[in-house]
Protein backbone atom coordinates (compact mmCIF):
# COMPACT_ATOMS: atom_id res chain seq x y z
CA UNK A 1 0.00 0.00 0.00
CA UNK A 2 1.39 3.23 -0.26
CA UNK A 3 2.27 5.68 2.05
CA UNK A 4 -0.61 8.85 3.14
CA UNK A 5 1.22 10.59 4.63
CA UNK A 6 5.13 10.59 4.11
CA UNK A 7 7.79 12.77 6.12
CA UNK A 8 10.89 13.52 4.85
CA UNK A 9 14.06 14.56 7.01
CA UNK A 10 11.60 17.04 8.84
CA UNK A 11 13.38 19.80 10.91
CA UNK A 12 11.66 22.37 12.89
CA UNK A 13 13.16 25.32 14.62
CA UNK A 14 11.66 27.59 17.18
CA UNK A 15 12.01 31.17 16.94
CA UNK A 16 14.58 30.82 20.23
CA UNK A 17 16.55 28.67 17.63
CA UNK A 18 15.53 25.64 19.92
CA UNK A 19 15.40 22.42 17.55
CA UNK A 20 12.53 20.76 18.40
CA UNK A 21 12.42 18.29 15.25
CA UNK A 22 15.82 17.09 14.16
CA UNK A 23 15.20 15.86 11.05
CA UNK A 24 12.48 13.35 11.38
CA UNK A 25 11.58 10.46 8.87
CA UNK A 26 8.60 8.85 8.78
CA UNK A 27 6.12 6.56 5.72
CA UNK A 28 2.36 5.96 7.18
CA UNK A 29 0.44 3.83 5.63
CA UNK A 30 -3.36 4.48 4.63
CA UNK A 31 -5.27 3.08 7.38
CA UNK A 32 -3.12 1.99 9.99
CA UNK A 33 -3.02 3.03 13.56
CA UNK A 34 0.67 4.98 14.66
CA UNK A 35 1.00 5.72 18.54
CA UNK A 36 3.84 7.87 19.13
CA UNK A 37 5.55 7.26 22.57
CA UNK A 38 7.85 9.74 24.25
CA UNK A 39 8.58 11.52 27.25
CA UNK A 40 7.32 15.65 28.14
CA UNK A 41 9.18 17.58 25.36
CA UNK A 42 9.79 15.02 22.95
CA UNK A 43 8.63 17.04 19.74
CA UNK A 44 5.27 14.84 19.68
CA UNK A 45 3.50 17.58 19.65
CA UNK A 46 5.43 20.01 17.08
CA UNK A 47 5.06 16.69 14.84
CA UNK A 48 1.45 17.00 14.37
CA UNK A 49 1.39 20.73 14.16
CA UNK A 50 3.88 20.95 11.27
CA UNK A 51 1.69 18.04 9.67
CA UNK A 52 -1.48 20.30 9.98
CA UNK A 53 0.06 23.34 8.52
CA UNK A 54 -0.52 25.33 12.27
CA UNK A 55 3.57 25.19 12.31
CA UNK A 56 5.52 26.13 9.52
CA UNK A 57 8.43 23.61 9.28
CA UNK A 58 12.25 24.90 8.91
CA UNK A 59 13.04 22.58 6.41
CA UNK A 60 12.39 19.20 5.04
CA UNK A 61 8.90 17.63 3.09
CA UNK A 62 5.64 16.65 4.35
CA UNK A 63 3.40 14.58 1.77
CA UNK A 64 -0.43 13.81 2.41
CA UNK A 65 -2.28 11.91 0.43
CA UNK A 66 0.54 12.69 -2.12
CA UNK A 67 -0.11 16.06 -1.55
CA UNK A 68 2.43 18.52 -0.71
CA UNK A 69 1.31 20.11 2.91
CA UNK A 70 2.88 24.09 1.63
CA UNK A 71 2.37 23.40 -2.23
CA UNK A 72 -0.69 22.42 -2.28
CA UNK A 73 -2.34 22.76 1.49
CA UNK A 74 -5.68 22.83 0.32
CA UNK A 75 -5.47 18.95 -1.06
CA UNK A 76 -3.27 18.37 1.89
CA UNK A 77 -5.15 20.20 4.86
CA UNK A 78 -8.82 18.35 3.48
CA UNK A 79 -7.51 15.28 4.13
CA UNK A 80 -6.57 15.84 7.77
CA UNK A 81 -8.48 16.26 10.93
CA UNK A 82 -6.72 17.38 14.00
CA UNK A 83 -7.59 16.57 17.84
CA UNK A 84 -5.17 19.10 19.91
CA UNK A 85 -3.79 18.83 22.83
CA UNK A 86 -4.97 21.21 24.63
CA UNK A 87 -8.63 22.31 24.96
CA UNK A 88 -8.66 25.71 22.81
CA UNK A 89 -12.88 25.92 22.15
CA UNK A 90 -15.20 29.50 21.91
CA UNK A 91 -16.88 29.05 25.34
CA UNK A 92 -19.71 31.37 24.48
CA UNK A 93 -21.01 29.07 21.34
CA UNK A 94 -23.11 25.81 21.69
CA UNK A 95 -21.80 23.06 20.81
CA UNK A 96 -23.76 22.28 17.65
CA UNK A 97 -22.68 25.62 15.80
CA UNK A 98 -19.29 25.06 16.93
CA UNK A 99 -18.92 21.59 15.22
CA UNK A 100 -21.16 22.68 12.27
CA UNK A 101 -18.13 25.86 11.96
CA UNK A 102 -15.49 23.20 11.67
CA UNK A 103 -17.05 21.41 8.59
CA UNK A 104 -18.14 24.53 7.30
CA UNK A 105 -14.56 25.24 7.63
CA UNK A 106 -13.29 22.80 5.61
CA UNK A 107 -15.58 23.10 2.70
CA UNK A 108 -18.21 20.16 3.11
CA UNK A 109 -21.40 21.34 2.75
CA UNK A 110 -23.90 21.16 5.64
CA UNK A 111 -24.75 17.62 6.97
CA UNK A 112 -26.42 17.39 10.14
CA UNK A 113 -27.38 14.12 9.84
CA UNK A 114 -23.71 13.38 10.09
CA UNK A 115 -23.19 15.69 12.71
CA UNK A 116 -26.20 14.37 14.53
CA UNK A 117 -24.57 10.47 14.41
CA UNK A 118 -21.15 12.19 15.67
CA UNK A 119 -22.81 14.09 18.82
CA UNK A 120 -24.55 10.68 19.39
CA UNK A 121 -21.88 8.84 19.30
CA UNK A 122 -19.98 11.10 21.56
CA UNK A 123 -22.43 10.91 24.02
CA UNK A 124 -22.93 14.81 23.29
CA UNK A 125 -26.01 14.74 21.76
CA UNK A 126 -28.23 16.14 24.68
CA UNK A 127 -25.51 19.04 25.17
CA UNK A 128 -26.16 20.09 21.87
CA UNK A 129 -27.60 23.50 22.49
CA UNK A 130 -25.32 24.00 25.45
CA UNK A 131 -22.64 26.38 25.55
CA UNK A 132 -19.05 25.12 25.81
CA UNK A 133 -18.24 26.57 28.74
CA UNK A 134 -20.95 24.76 30.34
CA UNK A 135 -19.88 21.49 29.83
CA UNK A 136 -16.90 19.92 31.87
CA UNK A 137 -13.53 18.99 30.42
CA UNK A 138 -14.29 15.65 29.64
CA UNK A 139 -16.86 16.92 27.26
CA UNK A 140 -15.11 19.45 25.90
CA UNK A 141 -12.43 17.13 24.59
CA UNK A 142 -15.47 14.85 23.20
CA UNK A 143 -16.40 18.26 21.51
CA UNK A 144 -12.32 18.49 20.05
CA UNK A 145 -13.16 15.14 18.91
CA UNK A 146 -16.42 15.92 17.06
CA UNK A 147 -15.25 18.92 15.67
CA UNK A 148 -12.18 16.97 14.05
CA UNK A 149 -14.66 14.69 12.67
CA UNK A 150 -17.34 16.58 11.19
CA UNK A 151 -15.57 17.25 7.85
CA UNK A 152 -14.77 13.27 7.74
CA UNK A 153 -11.17 13.08 7.35
CA UNK A 154 -8.76 10.99 6.03
CA UNK A 155 -5.96 11.23 8.43
CA UNK A 156 -7.17 11.80 11.84
CA UNK A 157 -4.21 13.12 14.47
CA UNK A 158 -4.92 12.64 17.73
CA UNK A 159 -2.96 14.76 20.67
CA UNK A 160 -2.85 12.81 23.68
CA UNK A 161 -7.09 12.04 23.17
CA UNK A 162 -7.04 10.53 26.83
CA UNK A 163 -5.27 12.82 29.04
CA UNK A 164 -7.88 13.54 32.01
CA UNK A 165 -10.42 11.24 31.06
CA UNK A 166 -12.36 9.08 32.06
CA UNK A 167 -12.58 5.18 31.38
CA UNK A 168 -16.10 5.28 30.17
CA UNK A 169 -14.95 7.95 27.68
CA UNK A 170 -11.70 6.03 26.80
CA UNK A 171 -13.70 3.09 26.14
CA UNK A 172 -15.92 5.30 24.07
CA UNK A 173 -12.65 6.69 21.80
CA UNK A 174 -11.24 3.51 21.35
CA UNK A 175 -14.92 1.98 19.84
CA UNK A 176 -14.81 4.86 17.82
CA UNK A 177 -11.11 4.43 16.72
CA UNK A 178 -11.79 1.13 15.56
CA UNK A 179 -14.88 2.06 13.67
CA UNK A 180 -12.71 4.78 11.70
CA UNK A 181 -10.02 2.21 11.00
CA UNK A 182 -12.66 -0.55 9.83
CA UNK A 183 -13.47 2.31 7.85
CA UNK A 184 -10.17 3.20 6.52
CA UNK A 185 -8.67 5.94 8.59
CA UNK A 186 -5.59 6.34 9.29
CA UNK A 187 -4.82 7.20 12.64
CA UNK A 188 -1.90 8.93 14.12
CA UNK A 189 -2.36 9.39 18.03
CA UNK A 190 0.14 10.29 20.82
CA UNK A 191 0.22 8.66 24.07
CA UNK A 192 1.93 8.51 27.50
CA UNK A 193 0.38 4.99 27.92
CA UNK A 194 2.12 2.33 26.67
CA UNK A 195 -0.67 0.19 27.73
CA UNK A 196 -3.25 2.49 25.03
CA UNK A 197 -0.42 1.81 22.43
CA UNK A 198 -0.09 -1.58 22.99
CA UNK A 199 -4.10 -1.73 22.90
CA UNK A 200 -4.96 -0.21 20.17
CA UNK A 201 -1.81 0.56 17.44
CA UNK A 202 -0.38 -1.39 14.74
CA UNK A 203 2.47 0.31 15.00
CA UNK A 204 4.52 2.36 17.54
CA UNK A 205 6.76 5.13 16.97
CA UNK A 206 9.19 6.54 19.30
CA UNK A 207 10.33 10.00 19.81
CA UNK A 208 12.77 11.71 22.46
CA UNK A 209 14.32 14.69 21.77
CA UNK A 210 12.72 15.89 18.45
CA UNK A 211 14.69 12.40 17.25
CA UNK A 212 12.09 9.16 16.04
CA UNK A 213 14.07 6.87 17.72
CA UNK A 214 12.44 3.78 16.62
CA UNK A 215 9.33 2.72 14.46
CA UNK A 216 8.31 -0.68 14.62
CA UNK A 217 5.38 -3.29 14.71
CA UNK A 218 3.48 -3.12 17.69
CA UNK A 219 4.32 -7.22 17.65
CA UNK A 220 7.73 -6.77 16.89
CA UNK A 221 8.33 -4.17 20.28
CA UNK A 222 6.11 -6.54 22.51
CA UNK A 223 8.35 -9.36 21.64
CA UNK A 224 11.63 -7.06 23.02
CA UNK A 225 9.42 -6.42 25.94
CA UNK A 226 8.15 -9.83 26.44
CA UNK A 227 11.96 -10.51 27.32
CA UNK A 228 12.58 -11.04 30.58
CA UNK A 229 16.20 -11.60 32.62
CA UNK A 230 16.88 -13.93 35.85
CA UNK A 231 19.94 -12.87 37.48
CA UNK A 232 21.86 -15.10 39.50
CA UNK A 233 23.97 -14.18 42.10
CA UNK A 234 26.51 -16.82 43.20
CA UNK A 235 28.20 -17.13 46.57
CA UNK A 236 31.45 -18.01 44.50
CA UNK A 237 32.55 -16.86 42.09
CA UNK A 238 33.88 -18.85 39.15
CA UNK A 239 35.91 -18.15 36.45
CA UNK A 240 34.42 -19.89 33.11
CA UNK A 241 30.86 -21.23 32.88
CA UNK A 242 30.87 -24.87 33.49
CA UNK A 243 30.07 -27.60 30.40
CA UNK A 244 26.64 -28.60 32.34
CA UNK A 245 25.17 -24.99 32.01
CA UNK A 246 26.86 -24.66 28.25
CA UNK A 247 23.30 -25.30 26.35
CA UNK A 248 21.59 -22.34 28.18
CA UNK A 249 21.24 -19.02 27.19
CA UNK A 250 23.83 -17.66 29.55
CA UNK A 251 26.09 -14.84 30.14
CA UNK A 252 28.47 -14.83 32.76
CA UNK A 253 28.86 -11.30 34.52
CA UNK A 254 30.63 -8.84 37.04
CA UNK A 255 33.99 -11.49 37.05
CA UNK A 256 31.81 -14.11 37.41
CA UNK A 257 29.92 -13.19 40.55
CA UNK A 258 26.28 -13.77 38.70
CA UNK A 259 24.58 -15.40 35.64
CA UNK A 260 22.35 -13.44 33.73
CA UNK A 261 19.52 -15.96 31.65
CA UNK A 262 17.11 -14.13 29.14
CA UNK A 263 14.10 -15.58 28.15
CA UNK A 264 10.79 -15.04 26.79
CA UNK A 265 7.74 -14.97 29.30
CA UNK A 266 5.26 -15.15 26.66
CA UNK A 267 6.66 -18.69 25.40
CA UNK A 268 5.07 -21.67 26.45
CA UNK A 269 8.45 -22.88 28.43
CA UNK A 270 10.56 -20.42 29.90
CA UNK A 271 13.25 -22.77 30.89
CA UNK A 272 13.73 -21.77 34.58
CA UNK A 273 12.97 -24.66 36.42
CA UNK A 274 15.69 -26.79 33.77
CA UNK A 275 18.40 -23.70 34.77
CA UNK A 276 18.11 -24.25 38.04
CA UNK A 277 18.76 -27.61 38.57
CA UNK A 278 21.45 -27.64 36.22
CA UNK A 279 22.87 -24.83 38.16
CA UNK A 280 22.31 -26.80 41.41
CA UNK A 281 23.94 -30.04 39.69
CA UNK A 282 26.84 -28.15 38.55
CA UNK A 283 27.84 -27.41 42.34
CA UNK A 284 27.16 -23.78 41.96
CA UNK A 285 25.43 -22.20 45.47
CA UNK A 286 23.02 -19.38 45.13
CA UNK A 287 23.36 -16.12 46.66
CA UNK A 288 20.62 -14.19 45.45
CA UNK A 289 17.83 -14.67 42.30
CA UNK A 290 16.10 -11.40 40.94
CA UNK A 291 14.47 -10.89 37.64
CA UNK A 292 13.87 -7.54 35.61
CA UNK A 293 11.65 -6.80 32.64
CA UNK A 294 13.06 -4.63 29.74
CA UNK A 295 10.08 -1.48 29.92
CA UNK A 296 9.12 1.14 27.22
CA UNK A 297 11.66 3.25 29.47
CA UNK A 298 14.47 0.98 29.02
CA UNK A 299 14.05 1.30 25.67
CA UNK A 300 14.00 4.87 25.63
CA UNK A 301 17.20 5.08 28.00
CA UNK A 302 18.69 2.60 25.59
CA UNK A 303 17.58 4.28 22.04
CA UNK A 304 18.70 7.91 23.55
CA UNK A 305 21.94 6.18 25.18
CA UNK A 306 22.59 4.05 22.34
CA UNK A 307 22.32 7.33 20.05
CA UNK A 308 24.31 9.11 22.10
CA UNK A 309 27.56 7.45 21.69
CA UNK B 1 -12.21 29.54 -3.56
CA UNK B 2 -13.38 28.02 -0.60
CA UNK B 3 -16.84 29.79 -0.30
CA UNK B 4 -18.10 27.54 1.88
CA UNK B 5 -15.66 28.08 4.64
CA UNK B 6 -15.90 32.38 4.24
CA UNK B 7 -20.09 31.55 4.45
CA UNK B 8 -18.83 29.53 7.88
CA UNK B 9 -16.70 32.02 9.50
CA UNK B 10 -18.92 34.92 8.24
CA UNK B 11 -22.08 33.55 10.18
CA UNK B 12 -20.06 32.38 12.83
CA UNK B 13 -19.21 35.93 13.53
CA UNK B 14 -22.38 37.28 12.86
CA UNK B 15 -23.99 34.84 15.94
CA UNK B 16 -21.88 36.46 18.15
CA UNK B 17 -23.37 40.30 16.92
CA UNK B 18 -26.91 39.02 17.30
CA UNK B 19 -26.80 37.69 20.49
CA UNK B 20 -25.74 41.08 21.30
CA UNK B 21 -28.40 42.50 19.12
CA UNK B 22 -30.61 44.75 21.46
CA UNK B 23 -27.04 46.73 23.02
CA UNK B 24 -25.59 46.21 19.52
CA UNK B 25 -28.76 48.45 18.44
CA UNK B 26 -29.25 50.54 21.93
CA UNK B 27 -26.12 52.12 22.49
CA UNK B 28 -25.50 53.74 19.04
CA UNK B 29 -29.52 55.15 18.97
CA UNK B 30 -28.16 56.59 22.72
CA UNK B 31 -24.46 57.70 21.68
CA UNK B 32 -26.18 59.73 18.90
CA UNK B 33 -29.09 61.18 21.12
CA UNK B 34 -26.66 62.77 23.29
CA UNK B 35 -24.70 63.97 20.60
CA UNK B 36 -27.79 65.60 19.02
CA UNK B 37 -28.49 67.44 22.06
CA UNK B 38 -25.37 68.29 23.45
CA UNK B 39 -23.83 69.25 19.90
CA UNK B 40 -26.84 70.17 18.12
CA UNK B 41 -28.58 71.83 20.79
CA UNK B 42 -26.17 72.91 22.93
CA UNK B 43 -23.24 73.94 20.35
CA UNK B 44 -25.91 74.29 17.26
CA UNK B 45 -27.80 77.51 18.92
CA UNK B 46 -24.60 79.71 18.65
CA UNK B 47 -22.85 78.21 15.78
CA UNK B 48 -26.31 78.07 13.90
CA UNK B 49 -24.98 76.93 10.43
CA UNK B 50 -21.70 75.94 8.44
CA UNK B 51 -21.16 76.77 5.00
CA UNK B 52 -24.63 77.25 4.79
CA UNK B 53 -25.47 74.10 6.15
CA UNK B 54 -27.17 73.59 9.51
CA UNK B 55 -25.21 72.99 12.25
CA UNK B 56 -27.00 70.14 13.12
CA UNK B 57 -27.39 68.67 9.95
CA UNK B 58 -23.25 69.41 9.08
CA UNK B 59 -21.94 66.62 11.99
CA UNK B 60 -24.15 64.07 10.82
CA UNK B 61 -21.81 62.49 8.42
CA UNK B 62 -18.83 62.86 10.59
CA UNK B 63 -20.71 61.36 13.37
CA UNK B 64 -21.51 58.05 11.43
CA UNK B 65 -17.83 58.23 10.39
CA UNK B 66 -16.75 58.14 13.75
CA UNK B 67 -18.90 55.28 15.13
CA UNK B 68 -18.26 53.76 11.54
CA UNK B 69 -14.61 53.98 12.00
CA UNK B 70 -14.36 52.83 15.57
CA UNK B 71 -16.45 50.16 15.30
CA UNK B 72 -15.58 48.55 11.81
CA UNK B 73 -12.13 48.55 14.14
CA UNK B 74 -12.88 47.08 17.31
CA UNK B 75 -15.36 44.21 16.02
CA UNK B 76 -12.33 43.42 13.47
CA UNK B 77 -9.66 43.48 15.85
CA UNK B 78 -11.63 41.54 18.73
CA UNK B 79 -12.98 39.17 15.62
CA UNK B 80 -9.42 37.78 15.38
CA UNK B 81 -7.67 38.44 18.84
CA UNK B 82 -9.63 36.12 20.75
CA UNK B 83 -9.22 33.05 18.54
CA UNK B 84 -5.62 33.45 19.05
CA UNK B 85 -6.30 34.46 23.05
CA UNK B 86 -8.42 31.33 23.75
CA UNK B 87 -6.40 29.49 21.23
CA UNK B 88 -9.03 28.12 18.36
CA UNK B 89 -7.31 29.93 15.69
CA UNK B 90 -5.33 26.35 15.94
CA UNK B 91 -8.39 25.38 13.30
CA UNK B 92 -8.00 28.13 11.55
CA UNK B 93 -4.56 27.82 10.95
CA UNK B 94 -5.35 23.66 9.84
CA UNK B 95 -7.89 24.02 7.44
CA UNK B 96 -7.93 23.88 3.89
CA UNK B 97 -7.99 28.03 3.27
CA UNK B 98 -6.39 30.91 2.52
CA UNK B 99 -5.44 34.34 3.54
CA UNK B 100 -8.38 35.55 1.66
CA UNK B 101 -10.60 33.65 2.64
CA UNK B 102 -9.93 34.55 6.75
CA UNK B 103 -9.98 37.62 5.45
CA UNK B 104 -13.21 38.03 4.03
CA UNK B 105 -15.08 36.29 6.56
CA UNK B 106 -14.28 38.41 9.81
CA UNK B 107 -13.22 41.30 7.39
CA UNK B 108 -16.81 41.00 6.09
CA UNK B 109 -18.70 40.50 9.09
CA UNK B 110 -17.02 43.27 11.32
CA UNK B 111 -17.62 45.43 8.23
CA UNK B 112 -21.54 44.64 8.28
CA UNK B 113 -21.83 44.95 12.13
CA UNK B 114 -20.06 48.41 11.29
CA UNK B 115 -22.51 49.18 8.26
CA UNK B 116 -25.13 48.13 10.56
CA UNK B 117 -24.18 51.07 13.43
CA UNK B 118 -23.83 53.39 10.26
CA UNK B 119 -27.48 53.22 9.29
CA UNK B 120 -28.82 52.89 12.70
CA UNK B 121 -27.01 56.08 13.46
CA UNK B 122 -27.84 57.62 10.10
CA UNK B 123 -31.69 56.74 10.51
CA UNK B 124 -31.71 58.05 14.37
CA UNK B 125 -30.40 61.44 13.42
CA UNK B 126 -33.01 61.61 10.28
CA UNK B 127 -35.39 61.99 13.57
CA UNK B 128 -33.40 65.20 14.57
CA UNK B 129 -32.32 67.01 12.08
CA UNK B 130 -33.76 67.37 8.18
CA UNK B 131 -31.47 65.51 5.44
CA UNK B 132 -31.06 64.93 1.79
CA UNK B 133 -29.02 63.45 0.51
CA UNK B 134 -27.24 64.66 -2.55
CA UNK B 135 -25.55 61.66 -3.85
CA UNK B 136 -26.90 58.56 -2.35
CA UNK B 137 -25.14 56.05 -4.46
CA UNK B 138 -21.61 58.26 -3.64
CA UNK B 139 -22.66 57.98 -0.03
CA UNK B 140 -23.49 54.45 0.18
CA UNK B 141 -20.04 54.08 -1.67
CA UNK B 142 -18.39 55.99 0.77
CA UNK B 143 -19.92 54.45 4.18
CA UNK B 144 -19.25 50.56 2.54
CA UNK B 145 -15.51 51.66 1.90
CA UNK B 146 -15.02 52.83 5.17
CA UNK B 147 -16.50 50.37 6.79
CA UNK B 148 -14.06 47.62 4.86
CA UNK B 149 -11.35 49.60 5.02
CA UNK B 150 -11.16 50.49 8.64
CA UNK B 151 -12.15 46.36 9.70
CA UNK B 152 -8.91 45.73 7.46
CA UNK B 153 -7.11 48.04 10.02
CA UNK B 154 -8.79 46.16 12.62
CA UNK B 155 -8.03 42.91 11.43
CA UNK B 156 -3.92 44.00 11.49
CA UNK B 157 -4.42 45.34 14.96
CA UNK B 158 -6.02 41.98 15.96
CA UNK B 159 -3.48 40.32 14.95
CA UNK B 160 -0.30 42.48 16.05
CA UNK B 161 -1.91 42.87 19.77
CA UNK B 162 -0.55 40.92 22.46
CA UNK B 163 -2.78 41.34 25.06
CA UNK B 164 -6.39 43.52 25.32
CA UNK B 165 -4.45 46.59 26.13
CA UNK B 166 -3.18 46.25 23.17
CA UNK B 167 -6.06 45.93 21.44
CA UNK B 168 -7.54 48.80 22.88
CA UNK B 169 -4.33 51.06 22.41
CA UNK B 170 -4.78 51.69 18.53
CA UNK B 171 -8.08 52.52 18.30
CA UNK B 172 -8.10 55.26 21.54
CA UNK B 173 -4.80 56.48 21.31
CA UNK B 174 -4.42 57.08 16.92
CA UNK B 175 -8.10 56.38 15.43
CA UNK B 176 -10.07 58.78 17.98
CA UNK B 177 -8.16 61.91 18.08
CA UNK B 178 -7.60 61.40 14.10
CA UNK B 179 -11.24 61.34 13.69
CA UNK B 180 -11.90 64.27 15.90
CA UNK B 181 -9.25 66.47 14.64
CA UNK B 182 -10.64 65.34 10.95
CA UNK B 183 -13.28 67.77 10.61
CA UNK B 184 -15.71 65.57 12.10
CA UNK B 185 -17.65 68.23 13.65
CA UNK B 186 -16.35 71.65 11.74
CA UNK B 187 -15.25 72.28 8.84
CA UNK B 188 -11.20 72.61 7.93
CA UNK B 189 -12.15 75.99 6.63
CA UNK B 190 -12.76 77.46 10.25
CA UNK B 191 -9.01 76.14 10.84
CA UNK B 192 -6.50 79.11 10.96
CA UNK B 193 -4.25 78.36 8.23
CA UNK B 194 -1.47 76.68 9.31
CA UNK B 195 -3.22 74.24 10.79
CA UNK B 196 -5.87 73.79 7.16
CA UNK B 197 -1.99 72.93 6.02
CA UNK B 198 -1.23 70.30 8.72
CA UNK B 199 -4.60 68.94 8.95
CA UNK B 200 -4.16 67.48 5.44
CA UNK B 201 -2.16 64.64 6.52
CA UNK B 202 -4.52 63.35 8.82
CA UNK B 203 -5.85 60.70 6.28
CA UNK B 204 -9.33 60.37 8.14
CA UNK B 205 -10.08 63.91 6.60
CA UNK B 206 -9.99 62.99 3.23
CA UNK B 207 -12.87 60.33 4.03
CA UNK B 208 -14.87 62.99 6.20
CA UNK B 209 -14.59 65.70 3.46
CA UNK B 210 -15.92 63.07 0.70
CA UNK B 211 -18.86 61.12 2.68
CA UNK B 212 -19.71 64.96 3.65
CA UNK B 213 -19.65 65.91 0.25
CA UNK B 214 -22.33 62.91 -1.15
CA UNK B 215 -24.55 64.71 1.45
CA UNK B 216 -24.60 68.29 0.72
CA UNK B 217 -22.17 68.94 -1.97
CA UNK B 218 -19.89 70.82 -0.59
CA UNK B 219 -16.18 69.16 0.14
CA UNK B 220 -12.68 70.44 2.00
CA UNK B 221 -10.69 68.25 -0.83
CA UNK B 222 -11.63 67.30 -4.04
CA UNK B 223 -13.83 64.07 -3.76
CA UNK B 224 -11.69 62.79 -6.21
CA UNK B 225 -9.23 62.82 -4.15
CA UNK B 226 -10.82 61.66 -1.30
CA UNK B 227 -11.75 58.30 -3.15
CA UNK B 228 -8.08 57.56 -4.10
CA UNK B 229 -7.19 57.77 -0.91
CA UNK B 230 -9.83 55.79 0.89
CA UNK B 231 -8.88 53.19 -1.77
CA UNK B 232 -5.13 53.49 -1.36
CA UNK B 233 -5.59 52.75 2.21
CA UNK B 234 -7.24 49.73 1.51
CA UNK B 235 -5.08 48.35 -0.52
CA UNK B 236 -2.41 49.53 1.60
CA UNK B 237 -4.40 47.07 4.40
CA UNK B 238 -4.81 44.41 2.19
CA UNK B 239 -1.18 44.26 1.43
CA UNK B 240 -0.12 43.88 4.81
CA UNK B 241 -2.01 41.37 5.79
CA UNK B 242 -1.15 39.22 2.42
CA UNK B 243 2.58 39.63 4.09
CA UNK B 244 1.14 38.65 7.54
CA UNK B 245 0.00 35.36 5.96
CA UNK B 246 2.59 34.87 3.99
CA UNK B 247 5.27 35.27 6.75
CA UNK B 248 2.96 33.54 9.66
CA UNK B 249 3.41 36.96 11.31
CA UNK B 250 2.44 36.73 15.23
CA UNK B 251 0.48 33.70 14.10
CA UNK B 252 2.14 30.92 12.88
CA UNK B 253 5.35 29.93 14.45
N1 LIG C 1 6.45 27.97 20.50
C1 LIG C 1 7.56 27.42 20.98
N2 LIG C 1 8.69 28.12 21.09
C2 LIG C 1 9.83 27.57 21.55
N3 LIG C 1 9.94 26.29 21.94
C3 LIG C 1 8.85 25.53 21.86
C4 LIG C 1 7.60 26.04 21.39
N4 LIG C 1 6.70 25.04 21.41
C5 LIG C 1 7.35 23.97 21.90
N5 LIG C 1 8.64 24.25 22.18
C6 LIG C 1 9.64 23.32 22.68
O1 LIG C 1 9.77 22.26 21.77
C7 LIG C 1 9.95 21.02 22.46
C8 LIG C 1 8.92 20.02 21.99
O2 LIG C 1 7.64 20.44 22.42
P1 LIG C 1 6.34 19.62 22.08
O3 LIG C 1 5.18 20.40 22.53
O4 LIG C 1 6.38 19.23 20.66
O5 LIG C 1 6.54 18.33 23.01
P2 LIG C 1 5.58 17.08 23.24
O6 LIG C 1 6.32 15.87 22.83
O7 LIG C 1 4.27 17.31 22.61
O8 LIG C 1 5.45 17.08 24.83
P3 LIG C 1 4.19 16.72 25.77
O9 LIG C 1 4.21 15.26 25.99
O10 LIG C 1 4.51 17.46 27.02
O11 LIG C 1 2.97 17.22 25.11
C9 LIG C 1 9.87 21.36 23.94
O12 LIG C 1 11.18 21.42 24.43
C10 LIG C 1 9.24 22.70 24.00
O13 LIG C 1 9.72 23.44 25.07
MG1 LIG D 1 2.40 17.56 23.25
Amino acid sequence: MPAILSIRDLRKSYANAFEALKGVNLDIEEGEILALLGPNGAGKTTLISTVCGIITPTSGTVTVGGHDIIEDFRAARSLIGLVPQEINLEPFETVWNTVRFSRGLFGKSRNDALLEDILRKLSLWDKRNNKIMELSGGMKRRVLIAKALSHEPRVLFLDEPTAGVDVELRKDMWNIVAELKASGVTIILTTHYIEEAESIADRVGVIADGQLLLVEQKDQLMTRMGKKQLEVQLTTPVAVLPDALAHHDLQLVNGGDALIYTYDTRGERTGITALLNDVAQAGLVLADVQTRQSSLEDIFVDLVSGDAS
Amino acid sequence: MNWTAVASIYRFEMARFFRTLTQSFLSPVMSTSLYFVVFGAAIGSRIDQVEGIDYGAFIVPGLIMLSVMTQAISNASFGIYFPKFIGTIYELLSAPINFLEIVLGYVGAAATKALFIGVVILATASLFVDLTIAHPFAMVLFLLLTCLSFALLGFIIGIWAGNFEQLQLVPLMIVTPLVFLGGSFYSISMLPPIWQKITLFNPVVYLISGFRWAFFDTADVPVGLSLLAIGGFTTLCLAVIWWIFKTGWRIRS
